[in-house]
């Protein structure tokens, strides 16, 4: 008798709880959603969402009184799209015609979508997409509908761009709070490239950033620039990740300047920043390009508190022994309470999170499929906008332990997901 | 010419309304064959041809028994009152 075929996972939405996290993980076999209080001692989780697809982007948008997640499943077969639900997970919505699509002109074809970034607050129907092979799409319709940006599609760098290891994907786009038309973009390989017009026109901004494996280590462009993080208040301070090289800008990304004091690599992936010390940033060191593994078989964040003067090594709750792990560009996710949330997820499938700004770390989940993004929001209650938990003091804390993951409240009725 | 099949994937079902069945009228080739398709089902031919209006690399098409890579792509022309099959390809990790 043949073997009976197994159903897809079904997944319950995640409960939130207003004022608490909400953590966003994308994996190369689906989403899961992780939620807390804002206490985040101890986790829920739902998911896997779109089981057997990968899941390299995903974005909350908690704007205009929206508690919407945004996610790409790509699948090998049937190709990359834009899915949202407005109900933590209870309902998720496929258009029949994938929402992000080369226009016909380009003679180019969707591969992945490697990042979902919401715009500012002041234009809340506003939101960014950068995909592969490297382009960004924008929506100006609350995701509606999307359009191609020929600004930067038309550059004529973009034709002399090569692929990196993932592919040839715009996975970085960081839109400037205070100043409104300034984009900046981050491609592998490409480099990194700004607009001040909102898009029209585009200027490489990659003044300092090595590039190791040109004969010129300083062209203009084509970097392999792994991630960058722009702190919200302090826009023009940047913190950037190369394919060896780890750099900050003050100015925008105008010029950047060697960081790389006391770190074990300057090759890595991830990056996160503080949210209110923009001279705080996290990073996790990989070996090599050769060997992409944290050195030494020791999983270290560090962390800078000078702008990248000094880095320490966070280690507090981190396996300090065999661990050979690998951190991709997207996987480390911050919150923005104080103390700050740091999150990151491991290509092995364990999810690490910090609630005391890196200092101590609890292992959330083991077994996950390798995670490659990973997003922290705080969930506003429905009725108000986003806003701040109420500050606390900085404690010490106690040693790290490892958290409580507790399934997620059943909804009175469950729809079934896409 | 008698009417056609398309044989729709289990995952592509949710956009074809269910169906794993889709009659079509009087397609000559696998490409008029898609294209009447998307006018039914879109969601369907969105997902096996890209943009370009290739088929996805990963997907195959088979008119029959045969794989029409093997044959004239697109352009493969369907005997009366056959089946054209789409199959996922054996691929992943």
């Amino acid at each position: 008798m043949p073997a009976r075929k197994l159903k897809a996972p079904a997944s319950r939405p995640v409960a939130v709880d207003d004022g608490g996290v909400i953590l966003l993980v994308g994996t190369m076999k689906g989403l899961f959603l992780f939620s807390s209080g804002p206490s985040r001692r101890s986790w829920r989780k739902a998911g896997p969402f779109f089981p057997g697809r990968s899941v390299y982007a995903a974005a909350y948008d908690g704007r205009a009184g929206r508690r919407r997640i945004w996610a790409a499943p790509a699948s090998m077969h049937w190709g990359a799209e834009l899915a949202w639900s407005d109900d933590f997970g209870k309902s998720w919505t496929e258009p029949a015609t994938p929402l992000v699509r080369f226009p016909e002109e380009t003679k180019a074809a969707l591969k992945n979508i490697w990042q979902i970034a919401p715009g500012r607050a002041d234009a809340s129907d506003t939101i960014y997409c950068g995909v592969e092979p490297s382009a960004l799409f924008e929506s100006k319709d609350a995701g509606k509908t999307w359009s191609l940006n020929t600004g930067l599609w038309n550059h004529p760098h973009r034709e002399k761009w090569m692929p990196g290891g993932g592919g040839l994907c715009l996975h970085t786009v960081l839109v400037d709070p205070s100043r409104a038309g300034r984009i900046t973009v981050a491609s592998s390989t490409g480099g990194v490239y700004r607009t001040d017009d909102g898009g029209r026109s585009w200027q490489a901004r990659n003044r300092g950033v090595r590039a190791e494996f040109f004969p010129d280590k300083h062209p203009e462009f084509g970097q392999c620039v792994h991630k960058i993080v722009q702190h919200a208040a302090r826009p023009g301070r940047l913190y950037l990740q190369n394919h060896w090289g780890l750099y900050r800008s003050d100015d925008g990304g105008d010029s950047w300047t060697d960081i790389a004091h006391g770190v074990p690599s300057d090759f890595g992936f991830c990056m996160g920043i503080h949210p209110d010390d923009p001279d705080t940033a996290f990073i996790v060191p990989i070996h090599s390009d050769g060997f992409r593994c944290t050195p030494e078989g020791k999983l270290r964040v560090y962390r800078t508190r000078n702008g990248g003067g000094s880095w320490e090594a966070m280690t507090r709750g981190l396996p300090q022994k065999d661990a050979y792990e690998t951190v991709v560009r997207d996987a480390m996710g911050v919150d923005s309470l104080n103390p700050a949330g740091v999150y990151f997820g491991t290509r092995s499938g364990k999810l690490f999170a910090s609630r005391d700004a890196a200092r101590s770390w609890e292992l959330v989940q083991e077994g996950l499929p390798p995670v490659v993004c990973v997003k922290a929001a705080v969930v506003a209650s429905a009725a108000a906008p986003e806003r701040r938990a109420k500050p606390v003091r900085r404690v010490k804390t106690s040693p790290a332990r490892r958290a409580k993951v507790s399934p997620g409240r059943r909804p009175a009725r469950r729809r079934r997901a896409a | 010419m008698m009417p056609v099949s398309v044989l729709i994937p289990g995952p592509l079902q949710p956009f074809s309304g269910g169906r794993n069945r889709v009659g079509l009228s009087s397609p000559r080739t696998v490409g008029e064959a898609l294209a009447e398709l998307a006018t039914l089902h879109p969601g369907v031919s969105e997902r096996v041809l890209d943009e370009r209006g290739e088929v996805r690399p990963h997907i195959n098409i088979f008119v029959g028994e045969d794989n029409i890579r093997d044959a004239s792509g697109l352009s493969t022309r369907l005997p009366e009152d056959c089946e054209v099959a789409i199959l996922p390809a054996v691929s992943g990790g």
